[in-house]
């Protein structure tokens, strides 16, 4: 029995602020900031968007892509580390406005950036069990970053959804296995009430980031017999350009292998939406029997692998939702002000 | 600020989510917000509820710079009267350049922030209008 993704559907704010224009203002070197993050502009949200509307318009796209009848989603898991509410769930008014109500599970999903790939694998058991039908599964963000703070230039907004069933005939990509390494690593985190995130700066990277991710990937290659060689394409979360570039070269994926999911240059980092968007932009792109190759990761720490299979199906569906080329493409570059009163960084009494 | 009670808000929520309005089997009419009863038809309509597609074009609008409580952060922004494809017009923002707006637009939905009882109450979401090709 096969499990896998039945569609998707992705959401990116239509503003951009350039690594230029941040770097202004704090005084620092943009072409240093640039080339050593590989990121040079980022997606920023309407004054009126937030981690629930950009959760509910990438499941909208997912529906919309597939055709199916919402009312056959059993689960909604929403992963976000900017959920708009303390208590109260943004699955509830995703699961609402898709028409999936009233009768589905329904909870939100926190593991730093890889929450939404947790809400996959979630989906993946309850689909597989039997328990329920089709399962939603949203990595959806509007990342915070301190002004000033290195997570400024990066922390960006937009999100993603995957519908996860197991009808063979449904299946535009077969997720063959699932593999994750998690440790208990203080990298990165936000306590309660605080607006912005803490981090260990360089402590992200080994003992998190590349730790995590390469075991993840290490892991679920061993466990499945394949090699990179294997994989068409492969997608790893993208917190800056230059980490994931990274760590596929230490797996011993090449530059073209990552290339058409390596969103994070233009887009910046969506935190939960990050390999999420990776992914669907390379569906948007992939042949029937190409075979994608996806790790998450999320500090605190831990990684989720992916061995993706993409069917036929995939061209019967692709363009009927909006791809993430799309979604980048014509944006509205705001200045640093405008940036922050969307952001909500200036109070209005 | 109290924009609305939280019931009241609940009450019409999925009209506001998905617009979600009514539509009378008996002489065709579409209504938005959703009627229990047909004015034209009374106790001979049929009323049952009908899903707008949400495409539309604007009626007219008008340029809001001196907001209400609570919507003095999104100033300047544009609310208008938009005539949904089926028939009723209902008031909305229009999430747009205010100079690119004009009368005759054609729009199409999004969801988003209607707006919040202040730092601690509820958040309130629903629909909106962007132009359709933007």
């Amino acid at each position: 029995m096969s499990v896998g993704i039945v569609s998707y559907g992705a959401y990116v704010p239509k503003y951009r602020i350039k690594i230029d224009e941040i770097a202004r203002v704090w005084g620092e070197d943009a072409e240093i900031l640039k080339s050593g993050l590989m990121v040079f502009e980022k997606s920023v949200p309407d004054v009126d968007e937030d981690a629930a509307t950009i959760a509910v318009e990438a499941a909208r796209a997912a529906v919309l892509r597939s055709g199916i009848d919402p009312q056959r989603i059993g689960a909604v898991y929403t992963g976000s580390e900017s959920h708009p509410y303390a208590v109260k769930p943004t699955s509830t008014i995703v699961a609402e406005a898709t028409g999936a109500t009233p009768v589905l599970t329904a909870a939100d999903f926190e593991f730093a950036c890889k929450a939404g790939t947790a809400a996959v694998q979630a989906c993946m058991g309850l689909v597989s069990s039997g328990m329920i039908d089709l399962g939603l599964a949203i990595g959806s963000d509007v990342a915070q970053g301190a002004p000033g703070d290195a997570l400024e230039y990066t922390a960006a907004a937009g999100g993603v959804a995957y519908l996860i069933g197991k009808k063979e005939s449904e299946l535009v990509a077969i997720i063959e296995d699932t593999y994750s390494f998690t440790t208990d690593t203080p990298d990165f985190w936000r306590r309660e009430g605080m607006p912005y995130p803490e981090h260990g700066g360089r402590f992200t990277g080994e003992p998190g980031y590349f730790k995590h991710v390469t075991n993840a990937a290490k892991g679920l290659m061993t466990k499945i017999g394949t090699k990179p060689a294997d994989y068409d394409y492969a997608v790893f979360h993208q917190p800056n350009g230059k980490f994931p570039t990274r760590a596929a070269s230490m797996l011993g994926f090449t530059k073209e292998q990552i290339k058409p999911g390596l969103v994070v240059p233009r887009l910046g980092n969506t935190y939960s939406g990050s390999c999420m968007m990776g992914i669907a932009a390379t569906l948007d792109q992939a042949k029937p029997g190409d075979r994608i190759f996806a790790t998450a990761f999320g500090s605190g720490a831990g990684g989720d692998a992916f061995s993706i299979t993409v069917t036929d199906r995939i061209e019967e569906i692709r363009d009927k939702a909006p791809k993430v080329e799309e979604l980048l493409a014509n944006p509205i570059y705001i200045d640093y002000a405008k940036y922050a009163r969307h952001k909500g960084k200036i109070k209005v009494a | 600020m109290i924009i609305m009670s939280v019931p009241r808000f609940w009450r019409k929520q999925i009209a506001r989510y998905n617009l979600v309005g009514t539509h009378c089997k008996k002489c065709g009419e579409y209504f938005y917000p959703p009627r229990n009863m047909c004015p034209a038809c009374r106790r001979e309509g049929e009323i049952e509820d009908f899903k707008f597609s949400g495409k539309g074009e604007v009626v007219t609008f008008t340029v809001i710079r001196t907001a209400a409580e609570g919507f003095e952060d999104q100033t300047p922004y544009v609310l208008g009267i938009i005539k949904l494809e089926e028939g009723p017009s209902l008031t909305s923002q229009i999430i747009c350049d205010i100079q690119s707006i004009y009368i005759g637009m054609k729009v199409k939905p999004v969801f988003r922030k209607l707006g919040q009882d202040g730092e601690q109450g509820m958040i309130y979401y629903g629909t909106k209008f962007v132009p359709e090709k933007c």
